[in-house]
């Protein structure tokens, strides 16, 4: 049995306080009037240069186009600069707690994968990775406090919920069959309730297999995490529209959804990784081998060059085609996020592939933990490049309320995940496929 | 050593009661043995359906593109959907052979040699249509970038359609290699059978030279790896920039982004479809039912239905951003694609594509051969609709309504296509009576872990030396029993192993060192060994010293590593 340490639990809880100090510095610092704005803005512009700020708002203001056009450009820029700085602390908010709850999501998909491929050389993490899961359940329920208040008007992330810009938006009212807040509310309560149900269930038979005396757990394991692929299928590719795509409704791929996918995947695996290496490094797992940690690097190593694919995709086509309506969303990326934007393309491909390329490299614990945090800081930037620039525009930058958030998540998710592990052997007992990956080598 | 440990759970891969010699004589045998009736009957239809196609061929060269069936609006049809057709059918031999090789899948070792085959003759038929819609295809070189000086123009690096040029070449060479480089060892054993002096001739030409030195092996499996690593991104690439040749432009239901993977999904589902079609008449025909077992089939049906509910959810995405996106063009594209003119297009695919591959759901319906057969034949004709319903449908409605059109195709049209399927299959019974069609060096590698023999012989605890003809075994073992009561061989053995003193000392089971038997064990104890303590003292001369007492199983204890596991199971 696992025992959760002292030191490891006051560092997840020390995270967590310094973590919510800095989310609550982001929301009292943000303005409330637009004079307050406009001399935060003034202030920053001194130690910038003026004129980038300007032009990148005009591309983000086509979510409200309508209404600026009415009522003429300079009040209605203040105004939107007002909306942005406002919306910061909760984009802040929103990006880490996605994040951290996606790691959680892809390590379930990964796992049940893992299950239904009836893997050889997986079950031995298996009660890793279902600590890991247990994040769904505090991770799922923040995601959706943050949604209900989104839509109580909170905040101004989706700015679709704001009925008087779908009035005045044909777009956005064709679009209200789908996007409309009870329906939206009704989807994520779906999708949040189908995969927690799954997590929780295949625990449940996962921990009864080891004390039955034949197979019949496993099997129905086998058949529900099928089913769940089915339902994950659907389901992972419509949250990504909903609470990613929505953010700048206009724009829409149709490739997006197994994009958001390549990501969950890839930050999953990684973190699977870290926690087995870690869990190692003390002594626990005495089990897995190096033959284990280098099959996590080779899927860090090739998921990473299938989430560079499905980037590429997406965004050769678009660049290619040059539609205006869809190809404003790289053109805002490129100009307001050039580095994040660029730079996540290195985090996310060129690093890993060169890191993890050599063989012997992926058997190097030290080695998998250095390329992983890398990987999961590029996936942040990645999911931070999805939202910021439609919720607060070029007014974006990684400060104490960004900062702030990822501490505190991290401190959240390290304390849940350890504490589940604490619950059950770290060894399943009675898969019958645990010799083989005990015996696992090559 | 432990890496072959194989949970009893799992199916076997190789039924019956095959040795390595069996293996051998089992897939040498349609190359050594003569063709039969039905084989000629076939090939005879195929070569006939070739001979047609060549003439349609030589037809449109002579002529031009104008025989075709194509007008100013439908301005691409058969010819590209044939070609896009036959890539995708070309991908699933690389996936078998490559992706599920780094995937440690052994149950591609069955499928593997006939799947790269299929692959190199599928991706032959759909090279051959960019060729002749050249219209001057003695002008083909134009599209490799030479200087000016051979008469070419410069290509055009913008296009997709020269990408395809550089994705398909290099991965029909990458194929080759990868397919020759599996096939050595098998040539060779054809070679090393071979009667008459000519085929030994072809076939030591064929084998490059293999000896099956050590060496060799391990060079062998030095490249398969580095190929398969090679291959993966070679499978994706293709049919990805097969997409882009649709997905760059600004058509209505051409641009769209997920284009790249469905395509990919799309390709290896009907790959694995073709591979069904084929190896469920081949396993009949060649008589490979002990190889291509009903759980190969059950696992393909399996990628089947993953793949077809991939692309299905594909189709429903498509349809939900066309009409999400707000963008008229589009949601008419798709509108017209299900209830336009061409209505029946679209639900053959959805029904071929989406709904049929769901009965797989059912483990009755894809154990049985029959239904496999079926559904596969269903799925190789949903994906060619799928191509005519993005190609045609998208092309027959544009923006002018007085240019709106609809496409027929000639008989010089239906010709061609049906002239590459004889093509195809000429190639691939051609294949079959001269190719080793199973990769039989690589399913001897997993005999002792999947096959059915000794999967039931560990399974009740009986070590697996019992294999070769029971009666002659039992008489060994009882020989054994006797040991020849050289005193000097024994004494020196316990010297270096210890000796068991039974007022200390307790014995262990010994049969719990995988290799020891009941018999085994007494004679063991005959010689004075008891203990775990005692076996893991054993070293290489200790193993021959036991060998040169017992006289059976020379090298058994070796192998096995009887030291090994003593050592593990004394520290219990």
């Amino acid at each position: 049995m696992y025992t959760f340490s002292n030191r490891l639990k006051i560092a997840s809880i020390i995270l967590m306080v310094v973590g919510a100090l800095g989310i609550g510095f982001g929301f009292m610092s943000a303005p409330g009037t637009v004079e307050e704005a406009k001399a935060l803005v003034a202030s920053h512009d001194e130690g910038h240069g003026d004129e980038h700020a300007s032009e990148a708002t005009h591309a983000v203001a086509e979510d409200h186009g309508e209404e600026a056009h009415a009522e003429g450009h300079d009040v209605s820029h203040d105004e939107h600069l007002l909306h942005q700085l406002q919306n910061k602390p909760w984009a802040a908010l929103y990006v880490a707690a996605f994040f951290f709850f996606m790691i959680a999501l892809g390590v379930l998909a990964f796992y049940a994968i893992q299950r239904a491929s009836q893997a050889g050389w997986a079950p031995i993490l298996f009660r890793v990775m279902e600590g890991i899961t247990s994040y769904l359940v505090p991770g799922g329920i923040i995601i959706f406090v943050i949604l209900v208040m989104s839509v109580m008007h909170f905040n101004h992330l989706f700015v679709w919920m704001d009925a008087d810009v779908v009035a005045n938006d044909k777009l956005l009212k064709a679009k209200a069959g789908f996007l409309n807040p009870t329906f939206f509310l009704v989807r994520a309560a779906i999708f949040l309730g189908g995969w927690i149900l799954y997590r929780e269930y295949s625990r449940k038979l996962s921990l009864k297999q080891d004390e039955s005396d034949d197979n019949s757990n496993f099997k129905l394991n086998f058949k529900i995490s099928a089913a769940f692929l089915v339902f994950y299928l659907i389901s992972e590719s419509m949250m990504s529209w909903d609470w990613i795509m929505s953010v700048d409704p206009h724009w829409f791929s149709t490739l997006f959804g197994w994009y958001v996918f390549s990501s969950m995947i890839v930050s999953g695996i990684t973190v699977i990784a870290m926690v087995t290496v870690y869990l190692k490094s003390n002594d626990y797992l005495p089990e897995v081998n190096d033959s284990h940690i280098h099959d996590l690097a080779k899927f860090m190593f090739g998921f990473s060059i299938f989430w560079a694919y499905l980037w590429f995709s997406q965004f050769m086509l678009i660049w290619y085609s040059n539609i205006p309506e869809e190809v404003t969303y790289y053109v805002t990326r490129i100009e307001d996020y050039n580095l994040p934007f660029f730079g996540m393309v290195a985090m996310n491909f060129v690093l890993p592939i060169l890191l993890l390329m050599n063989s012997d490299y992926k058997r190097i614990n030290w080695f998998v933990i250095m390329t992983g945090i890398i990987i999961l800081a590029g996936h942040y930037l990645d999911i931070f490049n999805m939202i910021m620039p439609s919720t607060v525009g070029d007014q974006w930058s990684i400060g104490i309320p960004e900062i702030g958030a990822i501490l505190f998540f991290a401190g959240l998710f390290i304390f849940w995940v350890f504490r589940a592990l604490t619950k059950a052997p770290l060894q399943p007992k009675r898969n019958p496929f645990i010799e083989e990956s005990r015996h696992f080598h090559y | 050593m432990a890496s072959h440990y194989e949970a009893p759970i799992r199916k076997p891969l190789v039924l019956g009661d095959k040795s390595y010699h069996d293996v051998t004589v089992d897939i040498a045998a349609p190359v050594e043995g003569r063709a039969n009736k039905h084989w000629w009957i076939v090939f005879s239809i195929a070569l006939v359906a070739f001979l047609w196609g060549v003439g349609c061929i030589i037809y449109t060269i002579s002529t031009g593109i104008g025989t075709w069936g194509l007008n100013k609006t439908v301005n691409w049809a058969w010819d590209i959907t044939n070609f896009v057709w036959w890539v995708g059918i070309g991908h699933a031999g690389t996936l078998i052979s490559a992706v599920l090789l780094l995937f440690r899948q052994k149950w591609r070792m069955a499928i593997n040699r006939s799947a790269e085959a299929m692959t190199i003759f599928s991706v032959i038929q759909a090279a051959l249509f960019p060729v002749i819609h050249m219209g001057r295809p003695w002008l083909a070189y134009w599209v490799v970038p030479i200087p000016n000086q051979f008469g070419s123009l410069w290509v055009n690096f913008n296009s997709p359609l020269l990408w395809d040029v550089f994705a398909i070449s290099t991965y029909l060479s990458v194929s080759m290699v990868f397919w020759w480089t599996g096939l050595l060892p098998d040539f060779a054993m054809i070679r090393d059978r071979a009667v008459l002096p000519f085929q030994k001739k072809i076939y030591s030409l064929l084998s490059f030279g293999w000896t099956g030195r050590a060496k060799d092996w391990q060079r062998f499996e030095e490249v398969s790896l580095v190929l398969a690593g090679l291959a993966t991104p070679l499978v994706l690439s293709v049919h990805t920039i097969v997409s882009m040749d649709f997905a760059t432009a600004v058509i209505p239901g051409w641009h769209t982004t997920i284009f790249p993977p469905y395509f990919v999904a799309g390709a290896v589902f009907s790959g694995f479809a073709m591979v069904n079609t084929l190896l469920i008449i081949m396993r009949k025909v060649c008589h490979l039912e002990a190889y291509i077992t009903v759980q190969h089939i059950e696992l393909m049906n399996i990628v089947i239905m993953i793949t077809g509910s991939i692309v299905g959810c594909a189709y429903i995405t498509e349809l939900f951003m066309a009409w999400y996106s707000g963008v008229e063009y589009e949601q008419y594209a798709f509108l017209n694609r299900a209830t336009g003119p061409y209505w029946w297009a679209y639900w053959a695919m959805m029904s071929c594509n989406v709904f049929s591959p769901q009965f797989m759901w059912f483990k009755k319906l894809r154990t049985s051969i029959m239904f496999s057969f079926f559904i596969s034949i269903i799925v190789n004709i949903g994906m060619w609709f799928e191509r005519f319903v993005i190609i045609v449908t998208s092309l027959h409605r544009d923006y002018l309504p007085s240019s709106w059109s609809m496409f027929s195709p000639t008989f010089i049209d239906i010709g061609i296509f049906i002239g590459t399927i004889g093509f195809f299959f000429v190639l691939f019974l051609l294949y079959a009576r001269t190719f080793p069609v199973i990769a039989q060096a690589e399913v001897k590698t997993i005999l002792k872990s999947s096959g059915e023999k000794y999967k039931k012989l560990r399974e009740a605890g009986k070590p697996l030396y019992q294999i070769n003809g029971g009666s002659v075994v039992k008489e060994n073992v009882e020989a054994a029993a006797e040991i020849k009561s050289d005193e000097m061989d024994v004494a020196s053995l316990l010297d270096s192993i210890g000796t068991f003193d039974s007022s200390k000392d307790t014995a262990d089971d010994l049969k719990m060192v995988k290799g020891i038997g009941p018999q085994m064990e007494k004679t063991l104890n005959k010689i004075g060994i008891f203990t775990f303590a005692q076996v893991s003292r054993m070293t290489e001369k200790e193993y021959n010293l036991l060998d040169s007492i017992t006289e059976s199983f020379p090298g058994r204890a070796q192998r096995d590593d009887w030291a090994g596991q003593a050592k593990k199971l004394n520290n219990k």
